[in-house]
């Protein structure tokens, strides 16, 4: 017991714990302006906008992939089942270079694209493709389990009751599944925030228009401006320990239901 | 007559299961479109790593790989992984024991806890070891006075690596060893066994599954880390440079070959993991039923 305190709190907890002493070395005025300015204000405006926009991406996405993948069958299923943790298992700095070379203007998907018009690397919508990339296995991956220990009968009642199939999706199978959709939304997009790797080649890092926060944490690091960098990472841990709060709520809630199931 | 009946009770059961699917076309297009997203998501990235990588030819692909550079890149990687990977093993072991086979207050705080460095991006928890440990701090300051390096060094990476690698050896274990209850330790300290004796021989065994599957997703991350490692490293070049930070490196030199190169041995890390992950699944999968019985 003690042993664990004692690990936790050396790899994790007191190297958090630094950030907020570091952070608390600032006044509140000082802080309120690095925060505020405006190359940082556009990097969070950046970082949490374009996550939210993947996140919603990643749910419809990963909700098409889930239920093809549970409700049907289809040659070539299973290997597409595995594949959906390939974002998790690659690592980001590979799929950052792949997702650059395909995507870049003379690549295999950004070269159709260009014809038409669209630019995808080195713009907004760049880093856009990378967040999806990296969060949609989490909406799969929180939904699948659920959906698959579905039981079919709720489903059967519905029919014999005279639900027809929308009603059935609508009604039936979504309220049941929908603690594990929000979660996994939440998960999407925390990962997508807090994104570097992935995120970095495609992006173009322009400051303002495609820099994104945990850069310019790197930037300002690099420039030895630690108050800078620590004042950022204190306004994003804080959004990750909201996203923390919500799903645990989410998952109380759920369970707090289930019994009556 | 019967005909009839059986013809009318085989389109009935025909009508009741159109009503528990979709319609033929919104099926096929729901397929489709997953297959579609799957494709260009996953499938077209990760072949488009090999076909750079090769696309010089085996024995440029051979030659970039031999370079010095990307030869003490793996070492580093390597070396940083099998410290990490074990730390996080060993803690991670007395953590979920310490979870799941006592009761206390606190019990799921400490779980959300040990979940923590996964909602943390992963430069923030570079940050935090240059807060702590870089030259402006008085602990950094003291160290290096004594000529001890953390930053920029391999103690930091391997500090940030298992940081950012801390929950995932304990959060396969602790839902496994909860379901297992403590009867069968009970029964084995009862007929004299010691507590090590009856972790080693009862504990041990029911989770070996569930350990190995935790080990590998934790080898994976602690493999391919990058933005935590990138804050902490200082890229060095041949000396403090894991292997994607080196995949960073030559791609912003424009040697893309080399860098897909690199790439390619972190893509099959990745594919050999999953490989592994699917067979561990099922073993996992079969373990659960037998126990069922």
């Amino acid at each position: 017991m003690g042993l664990t305190l004692t690990w936790l709190s050396l790899i994790v907890l007191i190297p958090l714990a630094g950030l907020f002493i570091q952070t608390a070395d600032l006044s509140p005025a000082e802080f309120w302006a690095i925060v505020t300015s405006r190359r940082t204000l556009n990097a969070l405006k950046l970082s949490f906008g374009l996550s939210l926009a993947a996140a919603a991406t990643s749910l419809v996405m990963g909700m098409v992939v889930v239920w093809a993948l549970v409700r049907y069958r289809f040659p070539g299923r299973r290997l597409f089942d595995a594949i959906v943790d390939i974002p998790f298992a690659l690592p980001t700095a590979v799929a950052g270079v792949a997702l650059t070379a395909l995507f870049a203007e003379q690549g295999w998907l950004g070269a159709p694209l260009a014809a038409l018009g669209i630019k995808v690397a080195f713009t907004p919508l760049g880093i856009y493709v990378a967040m999806v990339f990296i969060s949609f296995p989490f909406v799969v991956r929180t939904v699948q389990p659920v959906l698959q220990d579905l039981e079919a009968e709720l489903e059967e009642v519905a029919v014999s009751l005279g639900a027809n199939r929308w009603h059935v999706v609508v009604r039936v199978i979504l309220p049941s599944i929908a603690p594990a959709i929000l979660t996994g939304l939440a998960l999407a997009f925390a990962r997508a925030v807090g994104e570097y790797g992935s995120v970095i080649f495609i992006a173009g890092n322009l400051p303002n228009v495609s820099e994104i926060a945990p850069l310019l944490i790197v930037i300002r690091l690099s420039e030895y401006r630690y108050a800078d960098a620590t004042a950022i990472a204190v306004v994003m841990l804080a959004a990750a320990f909201l996203v923390i709060f919500v799903i645990n709520r989410i998952q109380r809630r759920a369970q707090a239901r289930a019994p009556a199931l | 007559m019967a005909e009839a009946e059986s013809a009318r009770a085989v389109r009935a059961c025909e009508a009741r299961n159109d009503a528990l699917t979709e319609p033929r076309l919104v099926r096929l297009g729901i397929i489709a479109l997953a297959v579609a997203f799957l494709t260009v998501f996953i499938v077209l990235p990760l072949v488009l790593v090999f076909a750079q990588a090769f696309r010089e030819g085996i024995a440029a692909y051979i030659a970039a790989l031999a370079d010095p550079e990307a030869q003490s890149a793996v070492v580093l990687t390597l070396t940083v992984a099998a410290i990490s990977v074990g730390l996080n093993l060993v803690f991670g072991l007395v953590m979920a024991w310490a979870i799941a086979k006592f009761e206390f207050a606190g019990r799921t705080l400490l779980i959300s806890l040990i979940d923590l460095p996964f909602s943390v991006s992963p430069v923030i928890a570079g940050l935090v070891f240059v807060l702590l440990f870089g030259a402006q701090s008085a602990l950094g300051a003291w160290l290096i006075a004594r000529d001890i390096p953390i930053l920029f060094a391999l103690p930091g990476i391997v500090l940030a690596t298992t940081f950012v690698t801390f929950p995932f050896v304990a959060r396969e274990l602790i839902p496994l060893m909860l379901q297992q209850g403590t009867q069968e330790e009970e029964a084995a300290i009862s007929l004299g066994a010691s507590g090590w004796r009856a972790f080693v021989r009862v504990t041990l065994p029911n989770i070996k599954w569930g350990l190995i599957y935790g080990i590998l997703l934790c080898n994976a991350r602690a493999m391919g880390e990058f933005g935590a490692v990138s804050v902490v490293s200082g890229h060095i070049r041949g000396e403090t440079n894991t292997m994607p930070l080196l995949v960073e490196i030559l791609y912003n030199e424009y040697q893309i070959m080399a860098a897909f190169a690199v790439a390619s041995l972190l893509a099959l890390l990745a594919v050999v993991t999953l490989v592994v992950k699917a067979v561990l699944e099922r073993r996992l999968a079969e373990g659960r039923r037998q126990r069922d019985h």
